[in-house]
């Protein structure tokens, strides 16, 4: 007899099958972090004197503070003296001229993604100049977004274009000593995203970072900003279903959004890093401050978030309901296999009156995949009428694997009304075998029983990233059936 | 050449034998009805033959359209043309059931070298179907079974397997759960799929199925072997003598011989 379970063990078995090459650039900083490393990341990226200050008093405070140890995660400690802070970008003679030169195994999976040749060259790392399309479709990009008075670039030409914004709004949402994490990351920020949109206008696509891939890696430490300004509406799309090389294992962004008056923000993150081997070793880990904040009323943030990768996953993309009748959205996919571990969720915090939130987080372990969801709710003193729904359900596939709960909530207003749902199912062999009765494979049945479980927040995904995002789900969860 | 031919088939399940030598052959165009009290193996025949895992055979052979049925996967074996009708059919969350049918439909084209049928070709396929066992389209809009009344789920059962259009079909124990008017609807759907080309093999408890689903031969399962064959007439003979006069009938056999 053909044994079901037994497949689905190999399922869980299946190894992150396109690791990627490590070539360090020679051109860094040496190992360690003290002033004058950051002086010199400083110095590199020609930054202004404010900018330095600001790095420097986080590095300050940084040593004031502890790593947090409250997660639900378990991993070696991380020696910070032996990270090197600052490569310089990978010199485009150093890259591969063509995809002809590129491991065919990265193009396969791309192929199975289906992502279109131009985009293939940009994240398998070709060449500038060897990638002809994609250039073409930055610049056209690019002018378009200036006719509307819209600046979408690097962190780094932001502080040089742009100082005024970058003075304004840095650490707003996410102070310098926010928490340790997001305070290394103050001190020695790589490079990231900003967004700036004008008061009424509504960005008429969505802003990737694809097509500013091939500007140069942004690095370890990533930093993004976006603002939006009065009534403005902007949906901004992070990272990709391609697996992403990376020679670094400790990843430590910011995000800080910042939605003015009836303005809109939507953000959506697809993120695939490398997970590690089936022991754990080598995955990428990965420590995430997200935060936006509803400065005025009627605005609204919305995170939309599948995370597939990264051996561990440390992230709670929180919203502070400040503007009266604001609005705060978390809508959450975490898969882990392997010896993944994923400790994600969500904040939100209500301050002005008549503000909602909805979370939705769905969670998915495998292997000896361990998933924990926690979330904070927090209605204070003077948020009257302030609603919050949360929805968090978890899917075991095996035995293995764990998935946990910590909902925090706190109520200081007695105006407020919580609801909260919270559900865990096992992948049933009823459903497995319903399917196979059906015709449907195994694997297909896997990806359909939990792309099914997933649907409230795919719906939420741009149409073109919810595509892919089950088609994302569809190749992590492919397995050797027979 | 019969369609399905099942030899001294033994089945176990966690160390206990349900099945204890089946033997059985089924002819394309046939309905066999299989009847027996709770526990004497009509089910675990079934799924036995659609190829659940929870079941170890142990002895015996099926074979099916010249094939080994035992060694097909059980989705194989549907791309095959083997359908089963469940008697607990399972929810799917978030699949509707037009995605989920559309995927079986095209795993059992793309195993037979067929083109796959984009929506629209399918959405007209399943129009027909549907009103087959008058089921309301918007249920298929919906996931898999989800909130489903007990008699939505057996007529979407046959709903499928008019879309699937099986070789063999299996229908577990489809009358239970079912009033009456449920029922005639059906069998009814089932009485239009029957075919020259088809066997069905009709799992039931009772013979009120059997005055809608009238079979060609009906076969009484006890404790895991059939001990009694005959025509349609037999399951209204159980029907009047009920399970125990078998037994009666197997014991003087016994004494006799």
């Amino acid at each position: 007899m053909p044994d079901a379970s037994n497949t689905l063990e190999q399922w869980e078995k299946q190894e992150y099958k396109y690791g990627f090459v490590t070539d360090i650039e020679a051109d860094a900083a040496p190992p360690g972090l003290n002033e004058d490393t950051i002086r010199f990341i400083s110095a590199k990226k020609r930054e202004p004197e404010f900018m330095l200050e600001w790095r420097l008093k986080a590095y300050r405070h940084w040593q004031t503070m502890t790593e947090p140890t409250w997660a639900n995660i378990k991993y070696p400690p991380i020696n910070y003296q032996d990270i090197v802070y600052y490569s310089s970008p990978i010199k485009d003679e150093d890259r591969p001229k063509s995809l002809d030169e590129v491991d065919p195994k990265l193009l396969e999976t791309y192929e199975k993604l289906g992502i279109p040749l131009a985009e293939r060259a940009a994240l398998a790392g070709v060449a500038v100049d060897a990638v002809f399309d994609s250039v073409s479709v930055a610049t056209t990009y690019k002018e378009k977004l200036g006719e509307l008075g819209i600046i979408f670039c690097s962190f780094s030409e932001a502080v040089q274009e742009h100082p005024e914004l970058i003075k304004k709004y840095l650490g707003t949402v996410v102070p310098y000593t926010d928490n340790f994490f997001a305070t290394l990351n103050s001190a020695v920020f790589s490079d990231g995203s900003f967004v700036y949109v004008p008061k009424g206008v509504h960005c008429p696509m969505e802003l990737s970072t694809y097509f500013r891939i091939n500007a140069q890696s942004t690095g370890q430490f990533e930093r993004t900003l976006i603002i939006a300004d009065e009534g403005a509406h902007v949906s901004y799309l992070e990272g990709c279903t391609a697996p992403m090389r990376d020679e670094n294992q400790l990843h430590a962004a910011v995000v800080e959004l910042v939605a003015h008056k009836d303005a809109t923000i939507k953000y959506s993150t697809i993120q695939n890093w490398y997970p590690g081997d089936e022991n754990g070793v080598g995955g990428i880990y990965n420590f995430v401050t997200k935060r936006g904040i509803c400065a005025e009323e009627n605005s609204r943030i919305s995170w939309t978030q599948v995370e597939t990768g990264s051996s561990i996953t440390w992230k709670y993309p929180s919203v502070v309901l400040k503007g009266d009748n604001s609005v705060g959205e978390f809508y959450s996919v975490a898969l882990t296999n392997l010896c993944q571990q994923a400790d994600t969720g969500t904040k939100m915090i209500h301050i002005g009156k008549n503000t909602k939130s909805t979370i939705i987080s769905k969670g998915i372990s495998a292997g000896k995949g361990q998933n924990t969801y926690r979330g904070g709710v927090r209605i204070n003193k003077g948020a009257s009428n302030a609603r919050n729904y949360t929805q968090c359900d978890s899917m075991l596939i095996g035995e293995d694997c764990g998935a946990h709960t910590f909902p925090y909530i706190e109520v200081k207003n007695t105006s407020a009304h919580m609801e909260h749902e919270a559900s865990t199912s096992k992948i049933g062999e009823d459903q497995l075998f319903y399917c196979n009765q059906r015709g449907i494979k195994l694997e297909d049945a896997v990806s359909m029983i939990v792309n099914g479980f997933c649907k409230e927040v795919f719906r939420e995904l741009p149409m073109e990233f919810a595509v892919e995002a089950q088609k994302l789900l569809e190749v992590s969860l492919e397995g050797s059936v027979g | 050449m019969a369609l399905l031919e099942i030899r001294n088939l033994h089945a176990h399940v966690e160390g206990n034998e349900i099945l204890r030598g089946i033997n059985l052959t089924v002819n394309a165009g046939e309905v066999h009805s299989i009847m027996g009290p709770n526990g004497s193996g009509k089910s675990t025949l079934a799924q036995v033959l659609a190829g659940k895992d929870a079941y170890e055979i142990t002895e015996g052979e099926v074979i099916y359209n010249g094939k080994d049925l035992l060694d097909m996967e059980p989705d194989e074996r549907a791309c095959e043309g083997v359908f089963l009708a469940f008697q607990y059919p399972v929810e799917i969350p978030g699949v509707s059931t037009n995605y989920f049918l559309r995927a079986a439909v095209n795993a059992k084209r793309k195993h037979h070298g067929q083109e796959e049928l984009d929506a629209v070709d399918f959405l007209e396929l399943v129009k027909e179907k549907a009103a087959l066992v008058e089921l309301d389209s918007k249920l298929l809009n919906r996931a898999v079974n989800e909130g489903f009344s007990g008699g939505e789920k057996k007529r979407n059962e046959i709903f499928q397997m008019s879309v699937l259009d099986p070789t063999l079909a299996i229908l577990d124990e489809t009358d239970s759960g079912l009033d009456i008017d449920a029922l005639k609807t059906v069998a009814h759907g089932v009485n239009t799929l029957r075919g020259p080309k088809r066997a069905m093999i009709v799992v039931t408890h009772y013979q009120r199925l059997l005055d809608y689903i009238v079979p060609d031969f009906v076969h009484v399962l006890r404790d895991g072997r059939i001990v009694k064959s005959g025509g349609k007439e037999l399951a209204l003979e159980l029907e009047a003598k009920g399970y125990a006069w078998v037994d009666e009938e197997i014991k003087t056999a016994a004494t006799a011989s």
